[in-house]
């Protein structure tokens, strides 16, 4: 249903939007030419022709040829993809566990020392933006310190169809910097959610009658507490790494990282239409199926989900 | 409580949410920073000590003059210069103007869509609520940043290089602001699926009172605590993002740089050793955010009950 | 010396303004094998001594004075200690048992936790321990629900399972927070039972708290009066119920409704009673007076509703039958009462007829003209008019951002747009007036009004369209008996002034058989009997009315 709707709002994109022939040549290309390359791209059929073909094409996966780079987008998306994918892996491992972590301590103690300042660093963290700390991190690191590279994902491994930067010290080096700063503003998002939750639900009436019971309190918070807490955070990574991807693209930007974001943002500049609806339809996709495995993983966790509640008796 | 009529003016002072903004010392410092800033950015003409768009004030000689405390720094330009000579504090006031513009008409202009699409969704439910309930479904899946960009991807292949420029600035509004609606749809529908299902919703309707006047007398006051408190936190991220897409180069025109733009342009000066260029755009815009932020987290503590 | 001595117990909640002395000198008793009830009013402090004692008191409350010696030790000398005690010697129930367990816990690990937490056993014999206890609590085929998480079990078998965890790990002393008020009748005789028996097999000191008078006369042995904080008094059941020492307590019995028999108007003592009904109200001047007819005002002939879950998945499968095949009249000026327990329907029907639902079919006549098939708003209007609704909580039927002035006028510019703003402002102090409001209210907000004062706000909005009919759904059950009394008195004379035909809608049966002339009978939907008050009180007809009647708790059951 999004994917279809996403489909074609992507051929909207590629179909409507301006003239791609305009973008593509220069001002002296005659007139023949430029039908030539018009009747090339099957810009002449019928538009309900066109969204077929644009749907069949992705299908399997191709998107057809950069006005600006001439060359298929698919193959530029193959490219860059392992690049985009290690850093928002990364990222998204680093905010999740630590976001989860501080927020699940600041949200139990709720008065401590060591939580205000958590807070107050969350706070400022979500009013920093993206490529505010990715200036800050290259001008402290790279510039003054000069520590760690502030530019590219250092040296390769080619493993045929993938490019690590896992392998080789260089690339290890280069990915700290970009992932560090794509990862602290959802870090920050994530421990205010996670805080505002374990509160919630630490004021409920079966944590009070469990404390009632006398249960100990490291149980009431980490078995009774935590798992209900840790319910919504699911929902919350799944969006998060779908964030962290869209995000990517700004510290793509700062860092000079070879990725999809970096691609997409001079696609944008040049009006490219094939790798904006590209990029598209990959975001998408990607959030698809993030949906789908957060259902599932919903299904295992929460059992009003997976255990049907029986007519009632008595 | 004795027959007293209480003025509008007691009321507020006798409120609680007075006695927790006096008590709240983040609250009150974020608020003056906040107000110190607006006025100073809405008239910009009388506090700026030059107008950096004035071509006569500007002189290359004393461009890439540092801080006036640093050695090479002067007097007159207590936060230096830039590339074209252009004092920076002149500069960071008037492209905070254009950002707290854009980040205002972007926030109003998605909270007037997504509230009346979340109030009438909310209200009447049935197969119009799912259709609103699903756009915003299908919005949230595309990250507001990417949202934004696409806006501005599309209006660069619709208007014409030429009118792109002057367009600029409301295309950008119309981007940031398209792209922040669902959350306040999806709020504003949350409370009023609540207040719809009061018993004085239903004493309207058994009175005979019109669906419109519930909806906007009756219950838009009673839903507007979390659509304010969305708002001012809504407003950080509306100031961020314009930022961020000036800072990407398909934000407000070079010609009238917002924050954003400022630090795009500083950041080619920052190796060569030029920090101040891209720093002080940065720290204002971090502290405009900050403040806006900690009167938002103040404001959720004190008007959501469900957390005290 | 008794097993539970609470000496001198206060505790204060720090706010704001000033300082509540939630609890102030308190001091009881309880025995074993005894059940000691403590009943009072809303803010009478009788929840906070329950928390007290074990020491679960909300923020910013605290204990500021007194010992809590249980067993001869005092428990509250060492905070640390208190929660060695708690589910050990102290077991606690809750109110609502929809939340007082944990979701994504089966019952059986929850028992199971707690039994470890406090009992030296295996994992096998605290599984042996827990499933004989849910067995002792009366849950049927124990092993495998054992297994269940707590959403697949109802109200009552939920209550139960909240029992057996309280009593786990075999405590001496148990403490019920209100275990009943969230159940329906049926199901509260269950558990009350429940709690007798175990209290005489375990020789348990038990701590009933509730606001019910009948509860109390049919439960305990001895009770604790409470309000605002003091201890009014206390004793054995009997001799306090029937041979009230302070004035308190007196107001407090007889403003109960009585079971066994009708009376005209509940004695409110504390207030010295206004000849109130003698004087006509100067609403009277302007109300198009009925005459009390023989005709019929509402007839509503075999009206079903069925809701729809979800619409668009899945349809006919979760569709629910709330309302079935019901008919009944009611004849201009009469009380009408509708009864039933949680899921009869009664609010269903309720809503229908002000037209706040489309009934699925049937119809509803009003004044000899079919309501159900109006279709333009105008002609609707009329009727809107002449049917007015008063709800169940008094907290959601104003809006908060309205003063009562713009509330009670509200109606009366929308029917009548072209009212002078001094006949406005007559109308509404007359309407104040008529439900004994000072003037001054006008000007105030409804949160600076308690909760009855807000009900009477509620029917002057009501009365300023002057209706025919006036519809109450359960308008009294959100309120302490006190203030239900002087309510419900208020609707007797406006009824009787103004020639107002009520529906009266009711899970209480003793307030019902005090409202109203003829009475209905529902469950599940279905209408099980109509008679006149008396006859079904004496001798009810239908099985069910039987069963009701004779479940419901009666203070008179003290005369036994």
């Amino acid at each position: 249903m999004v994917m279809l709707v996403v489909a074609f709002v992507s051929f909207s994109l590629f179909n409507f939007v301006g003239d791609p022939i305009n973008n593509m040549v220069g001002e002296e290309t005659s007139d023949e030419e430029r039908d030539q390359i018009r009747e090339d791209l099957g810009l002449n059929d019928a538009v309900h022709v066109q969204f077929i073909r644009f749907t069949g094409n992705a299908l399997k996966g191709n998107f057809g040829i950069s006005y600006q780079l001439r060359r298929p987008v698919s193959e530029l998306i193959a490219e860059r993809l392992p690049a985009t994918l290690e850093l928002v892996i990364i990222s998204a491992v680093i905010a999740l566990v630590s976001g989860t972590l501080l927020g699940v301590y600041t949200g139990i103690n709720r008065k401590g020392f060591l939580s205000d300042v958590i807070l107050a660093i969350s706070l400022l963290g979500v009013s920093l933006p993206t490529f505010v700390i990715g200036i800050l991190f290259i001008y402290l690191f790279a510039v003054i310190l000069g520590i760690l590279p502030s530019f590219g994902r250092g040296e390769v491994v080619d493993l045929g169809f993938w490019s690590t930067g896992f392998l080789t010290l260089s690339g290890l080096k280069a990915i700290i910097l970009p992932s560090v700063t794509l990862s602290l503003f959802q870090m920050t998002y994530i421990i205010r959610l996670v805080r505002a939750e374990m509160m919630e639900i630490l004021q409920t009436d079966y944590i009070k009658f469990a404390r009632a019971r006398g249960i100990n309190e490291k149980s009431i918070h980490y078995k009774h507490a935590l798992k209900n807490g840790l319910i919504p955070v699911i929902t919350i990574a799944g969006i998060n790494i779908g964030t962290l991807i869209a995000f990517s693209i700004i510290t793509e930007t700062v860092f000079q990282w070879p990725g999809m974001g970096f691609l997409f943002i001079q696609a944008v500049k040049f009006v490219d239409i094939p790798i904006m609806s590209a990029y598209l339809v990959f975001i998408a996709f990607v959030f698809v199926m993030i949906n789908f495995i957060v259902d599932i993983l919903y299904y295992f966790i929460d059992p009003r989900i997976r255990v049907k509640s029986e007519a009632v008796s008595g | 409580m004795d027959s007293q009529r209480l003025t509008l003016l007691s009321r507020i002072k006798d409120s609680d949410i007075y006695f927790s903004f006096i008590k709240s010392p983040t609250a009150i410092v974020s608020s003056v920073i906040l107000i110190i800033i607006f006025f100073c950015s809405f008239f910009v003409e009388f506090v700026a000590p030059f107008n950096p768009f004035d071509p006569s004030s500007l002189s290359l000689m004393e461009a890439f003059t540092p801080p006036s405390w640093s050695e090479k720094g002067m007097d007159k330009y207590i936060l230096g210069t830039d590339g074209q000579g252009r004092d920076m504090l002149s500069t960071i006031l008037y492209g905070s103007r254009i950002s707290l513009i854009v980040g205002f008409s972007a926030i109003l202009f998605s909270l007037l869509l997504g509230v009346t699409l979340g109030l009438t969704a909310g209200y009447f439910g049935g197969k119009y609520e799912m259709i609103v309930m699903r756009l915003t479904d299908v919005q949230l899946t595309v990250p507001s940043i990417l949202m934004a960009l696409l806006v501005d991807g599309i209006a660069r292949g619709i208007i014409s290089r030429e009118l792109h420029d002057e367009m600029a600035i409301y295309v950008l509004i119309f981007a940031i602001g398209i792209s922040e609606w669902p959350q306040f749809a999806r709020v504003s529908r949350a409370a009023t699926l609540v207040e719809k299902n009061k018993d004085y919703v239903s004493a309207s309707t058994i009175i005979g009172v019109s669906n419109i006047l519930i909806m906007f007398k009756h219950i838009l006051p009673n839903i507007m605590r979390p659509v304010l408190v969305i708002g001012t936190i809504g407003l950080a991220l509306a100031i961020i993002a314009e930022s961020t897409l000036s800072f990407l180069g398909v934000g407000v025109p070079p010609t009238t740089p917002s924050l954003g733009t400022l630090i795009r342009i500083g950041n080619d000066f920052l190796f060569s050793g030029e920090w101040w260029i891209t720093f002080f755009p940065a720290i204002f815009l971090v502290l405009l955010a900050f403040s806006i932020n900690l009167l938002g987290d103040w404001m959720r503590d004190t008007l959501n009950p469900k957390l005290n | 010396m008794s097993f539970l001595k609470i000496k001198n117990l206060s505790v204060d909640y720090k706010m704001r303004r000033e300082t509540i002395n939630a609890a102030k000198n308190v001091n009881i008793d309880v025995n074993k094998g005894e059940i000691l009830g403590l009943v009072g009013e809303s803010g009478s402090g009788k929840s906070t001594v329950g928390n007290a004692i074990i020491n679960l008191i909300d923020e910013p409350g605290r204990v500021s004075n007194g010992s809590i010696v249980l067993d001869g030790i005092d428990i509250h000398a060492d905070a640390q200690n208190i929660v060695k005690y708690r589910g050990k010697k102290i077991g606690l129930i809750f109110q609502d048992p929809q939340t007082s367990l944990n979701p994504i816990l089966t019952i059986g690990e929850q028992l199971i936790e707690t039994i470890q937490t406090h009992l030296n056993l295996n994992a096998d014999d605290a599984k042996n321990k827990a499933i004989n206890l849910l067995k002792e609590v009366g849950i049927k085929e124990a092993e495998t629900r054992f297994d269940n998480y707590p959403h697949q079990f109802s109200g009552g078998m939920r209550q139960r399972v909240v029992i057996s965890l309280a009593l786990c790990c075999e405590p001496e002393l148990l403490i019920a927070d209100e275990p009943t008020t969230a159940l329906d009748v049926s199901i509260q005789s269950q558990i009350l039972d429940l709690i007798k028996k175990l209290t005489k097999e375990r020789n348990l000191a038990v701590i009933l708290i509730t606001h019910d008078m009948g509860v109390i006369a049919e439960t305990t042995d001895r009770v604790a009066v409470m309000k605002n904080g003091d201890l009014v008094e206390i004793g054995p059941t009997k001799e306090l119920l029937t041979k009230p020492k302070e004035i308190y307590t007196r107001s407090l019995v007889s403003s109960v409704p009585p079971t066994n028999k009708k009376i005209s108007r509940f004695k409110i003592i504390e207030k010295e009673n206004k000849k109130q009904s003698d004087t006509n109200i100067k609403i009277l001047n302007r109300w198009v007076k009925k005459e009390i007819s023989d005709k019929d005002l509402v007839k509503v002939e075999s009206l079903s509703k069925t809701f729809d879950d979800s619409f668009f998945i899945e349809s006919s499968k979760n569709s629910v039958m709330a309302v079935n095949d019901v008919s009944f009249s009611i004849k201009e000026g009469q009380s009408f009462g509708l009864v039933g327990e949680s899921g009869s329907g009664k609010s269903t029907i309720a809503k229908m007829i002000v037209n706040l639902f489309k009934p699925s079919s049937g119809d509803i006549y009003f004044n000899e003209v079919c309501i159900t098939k109006i279709k333009s708003n105008k002609e609707m209007l009329k009727f809107r008019k002449q049917i007015q609704m008063i709800f169940q909580d008094p907290y959601s039927s104003l809006n908060g951002r309205l003063k009562v002035k713009d509330i009670v006028s509200e109606p009366i510019k929308l029917h009548n747009p072209s009212v002078s703003s001094k006949d406005l402002d007559d109308y509404i102090s007359d309407l104040l007036e008529s439900v004994e409001l000072t003037q001054q209210s006008a000007e105030r907000y409804p949160h600076e009004f308690s909760g009855g004062q807000r009900q009477r706000i509620s029917i002057a909005r009501a009365l300023a369209t002057q209706p025919r009919l006036l519809v109450c759904d359960e308008p009294t059950s959100a309120l302490d008996v006190s203030i239900q009394a002087q309510i419900l008195n208020l609707l007797k004379d406006l009824q009787e002034q103004l020639n107002l035909t009520i529906l009266f809608i009711s899970h209480d049966l003793p307030v019902v058989r005090q409202m109203c002339d003829r009475i209905a009978v529902l469950k599940n939907g279905k209408l099980c009997e109509i008679s006149n008050t008396e006859d079904l009180f004496i001798k009810p007809k239908h099985d069910y009315t039987k069963e009701l009647l004779k479940l419901m708790p009666k203070i008179e059951s003290i005369y036994k």
